[in-house]
């Protein structure tokens, strides 16, 4: 039922350029989830007809780094900097960044030279100095999400599959995470702001599942930056994730969708560590609640073969998730290598249960 | 006359934007997930600075607890003076590797392996992380399926259209040189060297003080550090 509640979000909107991406690329999305990143240029490319460049020098931003106190501010800002002159260099403007820590940095580093002028002219001599390099402040500055909601639509036309159990008919129930950094510093930044996030709920609600708005959706993943890279401080990580899974699992949640790297991650991990220790599991009959990324929930929709997705390095197993849609997957071909290439099975843990 | 701290910490902007004037009413710690899981107060953190008082900033540099923080920011979004807890911890972080204090706590100390790896990893791949650091020995967490994929990474990541340990775009690329080049310079420029070498200059005289041995990599300082 739609209420005043659910409009609130549609006074936080922002402006989402039409095509002609440059592509800023995530590290922890490249490394623990290989396949999201291409996938979703594949969307954009080949679904949506969008023109997209992936730059081979471009760098890390240096978030992880300089919100863990390591890496001083003029450093960063100068790293940003180097990223924009490339994007001039290719000749876009538009610039899409597929980390929300490198999204809330980007827009930390330009609303820092907009409050403080004298803090950009240092880092355009530092830039200048240090590569030769010269750069022009992005005409749109957007997080890869944001691009696939505004095309939501789009994509709804191309799509045969909703949400929707297919047995019972009945929608999936979906909790969403769209990460701190996202709208927690800057809320007009974000689609729906801090306290009424949209962007991933609007797919929900576009795809035809049912959002769930359960008390500790806006709660933190519990990444903590050095909190988390530090093995001595990971209680703090686990500690707030299983505050999140404890809040949702009355609602019966068959998915979580993240809109954050690290995010995506954590709520994936924690599953499986909060399994193994504690013995408790958040799904049904002993899984995990898959955990996916907003590309990753349109690719299953768009037809993509979940394991061409890389929905195969996620731990908490998909297929729970995949029976619900009815989506026909080859068990066999799971852990396939290249060329159909034999290359073993993962272990099974102990508590939580995978395919 | 050297610079006191207070002048040091008042030429940060993010102390700047992050201090207005704090009426003390506790909406951070309320919303903060490291006060929820340790003992640690934003709202503490922020009066204290506002009291400039010089011997009470030294302290809290020499602290474990600015160093308790997830820098979540959700404190920004809550505080209802415009005060952004989060942005102030960053400024007191910085001075307290400036001024060498940080040594002085144990999740001060820590920052060395925060260095060696997260700040190690961007110089040498281009990365914060990237797939050959992370074993399951550090990252337990990780689970077997990260074993398996980690395990069979040349046919897995080829399988899934990476581009890893080739020189083209794409996921997991290599970065160019000149791209890391890039990195180094800019880092040389921007104090970004200054202070990973600062770190590892003071931790060396402060394993020798705690008689554990100090060399580079994982040794066991780093650790004493990361694990315990």
């Amino acid at each position: 039922m739609k209420t005043r509640k659910n409009e609130i979000w549609a006074a936080y909107q922002k402006e989402i350029a039409n095509d002609h991406y440059y592509f800023a690329r995530s590290c922890i999305r490249q490394n623990f989830f290989p396949a999201a990143e291409n996938l979703y240029i594949d969307i954009l490319r080949n679904a949506l007809g969008k023109d997209i460049y992936d730059d081979a020098r471009q760098t890390t931003c240096t978030g992880i780094a300089y919100h863990s106190g390591l890496i001083p501010l003029e450093t960063t800002m100068t790293v940003i900097a180097r990223q924009f002159a490339l994007m001039n260099e290719a000749g876009y403007e538009n610039f899409v960044v597929s980390c929300v820590t490198s999204f809330g940095l980007y827009v930390e580093t330009l609303e820092t030279w907009k409050h403080f002028p004298e803090t950009e002219q240092k880092t355009r001599e530092a830039l200048k100095r240090a590569t030769g390099m010269t750069f022009s402040i992005p005409k749109n500055l957007v997080h890869a999400s944001d691009v696939i909601y505004k095309f939501r639509k789009k994509i709804t036309e191309k799509i045969n599959l909703r949400l929707k159990n297919q047995s019972t008919r009945e929608p999936l129930k979906i909790v969403d995470h769209i990460g701190c950094h996202y709208a927690k510093i800057f809320p007009q930044e974000g689609l729906g702001g801090a306290e009424y996030p949209y962007v991933l709920a609007g797919l929900i609600d576009e795809w035809g599942g049912q959002h769930v708005d359960y008390p500790e959706r806006r709660h933190c993943c519990g990444f903590g930056f050095r909190q988390y890279l530090l093995k001595s401080n990971r209680g703090y990580s686990v500690s707030n994730s299983k505050k999140k899974f404890d809040s949702m699992q009355p609602f019966k949640p068959d998915l979580i969708i993240a809109n954050c790297p690290g995010c995506t991650f954590f709520l994936d991990r924690w599953q499986y560590v909060i399994a193994e220790m504690e013995g408790k599991t958040y799904g049904e009959n002993g899984y995990g609640i898959p955990v996916l990324t907003y590309e990753e929930l349109a690719g299953l929709l768009l037809g993509y073969n979940p394991w061409d997705i890389g929905l195969q390095t996620h731990q908490v197993t998909v297929e729970p998730l995949l029976d619900k849609l009815g989506i026909v997957y080859d068990p066999e071909k799971k852990y396939k290598g290249r060329n159909g290439e034999d290359i073993g099975i993962p272990e099974n843990p102990q508590v939580l249960r995978c395919c | 006359m050297p610079e006191t701290l207070y002048q040091k910490l008042e030429k940060d902007v993010r102390y700047i934007e992050g201090l207005k004037a704090c009426f003390n009413c506790g909406i951070c710690t309320a919303i903060c997930p490291a006060a929820e899981v340790s003992d640690y107060d934003p709202r503490i953190v922020v009066d204290t600075v506002q009291k400039r008082d010089e011997s009470e900033l030294e302290k809290l540099l020499k602290s474990d607890t600015i160093w308790m923080c997830g820098e979540c920011l959700s404190c920004k979004t809550r505080c209802p003076r415009g005060n952004t807890p989060g942005y102030i911890i960053q400024a007191l972080r910085a001075l307290s590797i400036e001024t060498g204090l940080f040594i002085e706590s144990h999740q001060g100390r820590k920052q060395l392996a925060v260095k060696r790896t997260v700040g190690d990893h961007i110089l040498k791949y281009g990365y914060c992380v990237y797939i050959d650091e992370v074993d399951n020995d550090m990252y337990p967490e990780q689970g077997p399926v990260w074993k398996w994929l980690r395990e069979n990474r040349e046919s897995m990541l080829e399988r899934l259209g990476t581009s890893y340990k080739k020189n083209q775009s794409g996921t997991l690329r290599n970065t160019s040189q000149e791209s890391l080049d890039d990195l180094k310079k800019i880092f040389n420029e921007t104090g970004g060297t200054k202070r990973l070498e600062k770190i590892e200059k003071d931790s060396a005289e402060k394993a020798k003080e705690l008689n554990i041995d100090f060399k580079e990599g994982k040794d066991d300082y780093f650790k004493y550090l990361y694990n315990e």
